[in-house]
């Protein structure tokens, strides 16, 4: 027997107009963290689907084990040991613990055994969950665990794992990385998908790079800067943005108490949320998901009226002002969701240029669309922020999700925002594109417009943030300068502590 | 094994290609159909197709094709302006018929008066029969958020049983020796709407189903509430992102469906059908739910699609008398047609693909 747990062969899965998987060969070793970086778009995901049963090659074999290994679907795939976490959980929030998890199993125990077993394996792991809590008061990180616990009731030989680390606070993150590290030296092997490189150095043994579909090469992550890998991913080097210093004019933006009740079941209550943001300035919000930055994103952009003196557009209330008033007055916004709430799926750019540019660019009048105005408007943010696509009349859902990303805060920034608030802008978003976005955020504000970032990456905002608050259960902290923070002065910050308390920890 | 894969795309070509495929589909099934009941397949199809347009008694049928198309596109034009937007009003056939009763009041109401201000007093009161029909369900889906398609749909039944008070009691013909039904509105020069070309069936509802087709053109294509009904049906929370009012657009999209819905029945009753009578509602209304989905939801699509729907009409009725083809035959046929598009319409976002079956 070898030391080879998986070993891919000459995978190969063709999209009609692009191949997902070309020829892509490599193996993982038992008891090994194997790191799968790359783009978006370089076929990451599909590779992953095909190893748990979700796609089926068009050419290519794989072994598991030495035996030949072709999963139909993910049942054959978790009962050959192979199970995966994924980025979305698929999880019922009016259900509890155990029963989500019983939901997941092919043969699910009785409710009493699984829920003590739920118990054993989850202390066994330093990951504790009580099975009777119902979900959708659950954590991001939680819910993870949730999704960990049961691939792991399923004892598996092959875990995989794609951004689990995007929801989750950085004393989160250490807690699932010594989780991973313990199952590692049992023996379990790990496909770990990342974009955040640091992560991958501490995490992993071994990398498998893929670009544009095609293995591009393999690293010990461990002894690897960086730099390097992100432009083995690239295919060239990377633009660190350049964050010019920041000059901050009068108020802009300012929020008072800004309260709002959740707009649905399992969303989070805005409390007292009190924060100047100045001309010039970039203002970082960070925090786990789920503490309330759509519903303050929502406020933001009015499509969730609150109190007029709540919110102050250059000192005037515009608290309960209509999402389009709001437009014309200098306030745009750009959602974290990208297809379904910033963009229209089926609808082409051209028409999703439309969806937020009408006022701002003059694209109708007496009521009627000039169609010839939006797509004029809709190449150039193509042009300007280097949007891969055929043309303008292409649906959005034909574009990769970081092209997408670009195209959407491309159609704000272009409209040249007094004040621009943006939700998760490089969310699953690939390097190169990432940095794109940040440096034109920077730009941005360099030029004189204030700029709220929320995010949960922190590594993004602390590159690009010039005041950093961190939002907690609808909570926003007191903003301090980002230059200087700590990772843990941010973990508390983050944690809910209040900012005093951080100070003196 | 052959399997579904999404298009990226919605394919052009295919939402262009189903309603044709569906129409085959159905002329195959109701083919079948037929021959299950012991009627002639090709003789039936022929009588429902090919007679009224080229038999010998086509000068009759024609007419006919247009007079059953118009309200059929009439109403189905302002029902897909609401489809598109997400918004189901069932209860066009109700609108329908309080377009014609309050319209049949308004002028009634000043027999036998010739001024020439009951003809647009009548329009206007037919609309407004219509608008007010169609909002009742809308208010009460804005402001409690009821479901528009039970209640629109139940308000067909109410508008039905004051149809039949209408014409039994409060718009009986005084001079109609107890007969129920009004007076007769076409016989009546104010308020009657002749042809406007003889022989043609080209009545004045006609022409403003041609107007509404293109108004509801320029509205989707060009216009901002076009795009916003649009965008509200594909992707609502891009549609409130995007600005637009959901309340608005429930009451706008009803209340336009309920106006073409309303003038529909207007033209009806001091047309075709010459009267409030009992029975005066014959399912246009319902039909147009067919129309509208048949036509793509879009007008020039509608346009066709009314017209094709006239032909199963004016086929059906020669069926009958040619062929003694039962009714319920000919509602299963047009039936069919709906249930054959839906079904093939999974071809324009899913492309069909051969596959092995892969062991497990």
């Amino acid at each position: 027997m070898t030391e080879t747990l998986l070993a891919i062969n000459g995978l190969t899965k063709a999209y009609p107009g692009v191949v997902a998987n070309d020829d892509v060969s490599f193996e993982i070793n038992r008891g090994e963290v194997h790191a799968l970086l790359g783009e978006n778009g370089a076929g990451k995901s599909t590779l992953v689907k095909a190893i748990y049963g979700l796609v089926k090659p068009d050419a290519g074999t794989m072994a598991l084990n030495g035996v030949p290994y072709a999963p139909a679907e993910p049942s054959a795939a978790r009962s050959a040991g192979v199970t995966m976490v994924f980025q979305h959980f698929s999880l019922f929030d009016a259900l509890n613990v155990a029963e989500n998890i019983a939901l997941g199993m092919d043969h699910p125990p009785k409710m009493t055994d699984l829920a003590a077993r739920i118990r054993d394996v989850s202390q066994g792991y330093g990951l504790p969950l009580d099975p009777d809590r119902i979900v959708g008061d659950l954590s991001a990180g939680e819910r993870q665990r949730v999704e960990i616990i049961r691939c792991l009731l399923q004892d598996p030989k092959l875990l995989i794992m794609d951004e689990p680390t995007s929801v989750l606070t950085p004393q989160e993150v250490d807690i699932l990385f010594a989780t991973l590290r313990k199952l590692r030296d049992e023996g379990t092997s790990i496909l770990y998908i990342s974009h955040k490189l640091e992560e991958i150095r501490a995490l992993c043994e071994t990398a498998t790079i893929l670009r544009l579909g095609k293995v591009v090469g393999g690293c010990d992550p461990r002894e690897t800067s960086a730099g390097d890998m992100a432009e083995m991913m690239v295919g060239s080097a990377l633009k660190v943005p350049s964050k010019p210093e920041a000059t901050t004019g009068d108020v802009r933006l300012s929020l008072t108490g800004l309260s709002a009740p959740a707009p649905h079941a399992f969303g989070t209550a805005l409390r007292g949320i009190t924060v100047d943001v100045m001309a010039g300035e970039v203002l970082g919000i960070g925090g786990v998901a789920g503490n309330g930055q759509d519903e303050l994103l929502l406020a933001m952009s009015g499509e969730m009226p609150v109190n007029p003196q709540m919110i102050r557009l250059s000192g005037k209330p515009i608290g309960d002002w209509a999402v389009n008033t709001r437009r014309a007055a200098g306030l745009l916004a750009a959602p974290e969701e990208r297809l379904g709430h910033a963009a229209a799926p089926v609808m082409s750019l051209t028409e999703n240029a439309a969806l937020t540019g009408t006022t701002r660019k003059g694209l109708a009048s007496h009521g009627m669309i000039n169609w010839a105005r939006a797509r004029a408007f809709a190449e150039d943010i193509i042009r300007s922020f280097d949007v891969r696509t055929p043309s303008a009349a292409n649906a959005a859902q034909s574009l990769s999700g970081g092209n997408l990303q670009k195209f959407v805060i491309g159609r704000e920034i272009l409209q040249e925002p007094d004040v621009l608030v943006v939700n998760q802008p490089t969310w699953g978003v690939d390097a190169s594109a990432a940095a794109a976005i940040r440096q034109a955020l920077l730009d941005l504000a360099s030029g004189g417009a204030a700029v709220i970032v929320i995010s949960q990456d922190l590594d993004e905002l602390m590159e690009i943030s010039d005041r950093f608050a961190a939002l907690n259960q609808g909570e926003l902290s007191e903003p301090r300068p980002a230059k200087g923070l700590t990772v843990e002065d941010i973990g508390l910050m983050l944690g809910g502590a209040s900012a005093s308390e951080g100070q003196s920890a | 094994m052959i399997t579904l894969e999404k298009r990226p795309e919605p394919s052009r070509g295919w939402s262009l290609a189903t309603p044709l495929l569906a129409v085959i589909l159905t002329v195959l099934a109701g083919g079948l159909v037929f021959a299950a009941l012991g009627y002639d397949p090709v003789a039936t199809i022929r009588a429902i197709f090919y007679e009224p347009i080229f038999g010998q008694n086509s000068f009759y049928y024609l007419p006919q094709l247009l007079v059953k198309a118009g309200p059929l596109i009439l109403i189905a034009n302002g029902l897909a302006i609401g489809f598109r937007a997400g918004i189901w009003n069932i209860g066009a056939e109700g609108q329908y018929i309080m377009g014609a009763i309050f319209a049949a009041a308004a002028g009634l109401a000043f027999y036998p008066s010739e001024s020439f201000l009951i003809w647009p007093l009548m329009i206007t009161a037919g609309a407004v029969g219509g608008l007010l029909w169609a909002l009742i369900p809308a208010i009460l889906r804005v402001k409690f958020g009821t479901n528009e398609i039970l209640v629109s749909l139940m308000l067909v039944y109410v508008a039905e049983n004051i149809l039949s008070s209408a014409a039994v009691s409060w718009l009986r013909n005084p001079e109609g020796m107890g007969f129920p039904g009004s007076r007769n509105l076409s016989q009546w020069d104010a308020a009657s709407n002749p042809e406007i070309i003889a022989g043609t069936g080209m009545h004045w509802g006609v022409a403003a189903a041609c107007i509404a087709v293109i108004l509801a053109y320029v509205l989707m294509a060009r216009h901002i509430l076009g795009f916003q009904i649009r965008l509200a049906g594909q992707s609502p929370r891009a549609a409130a992102f995007s600005g637009v009012n959901p309340a608005r657009l429930v009451l706008i999209c009803m209340g336009v469906a309920g106006l073409l819905a309303g003038l529909a029945g207007m033209f009806e009753v001091t047309g075709p059908a010459r009267k409030i009578s009992i029975d005066f509602n014959v399912g246009y209304g319902f039909t147009a739910i067919i129309v509208a989905f048949l036509g793509r939801l879009h007008p020039i699509g509608i346009l066709l699609a009314g017209l094709l729907m006239g032909l199963t009409y004016i086929g059906g009725e020669v069926a009958q008398q040619s062929l003694g083809l039962p009714l319920a035959a000919i509602q299963l046929f047009q039936g069919m047609l709906l249930f054959f598009l839906l079904a093939v319409d999974v071809l324009t976002h899913y492309r069909p693909k051969r596959t092995q079956r892969a062991a497990s």
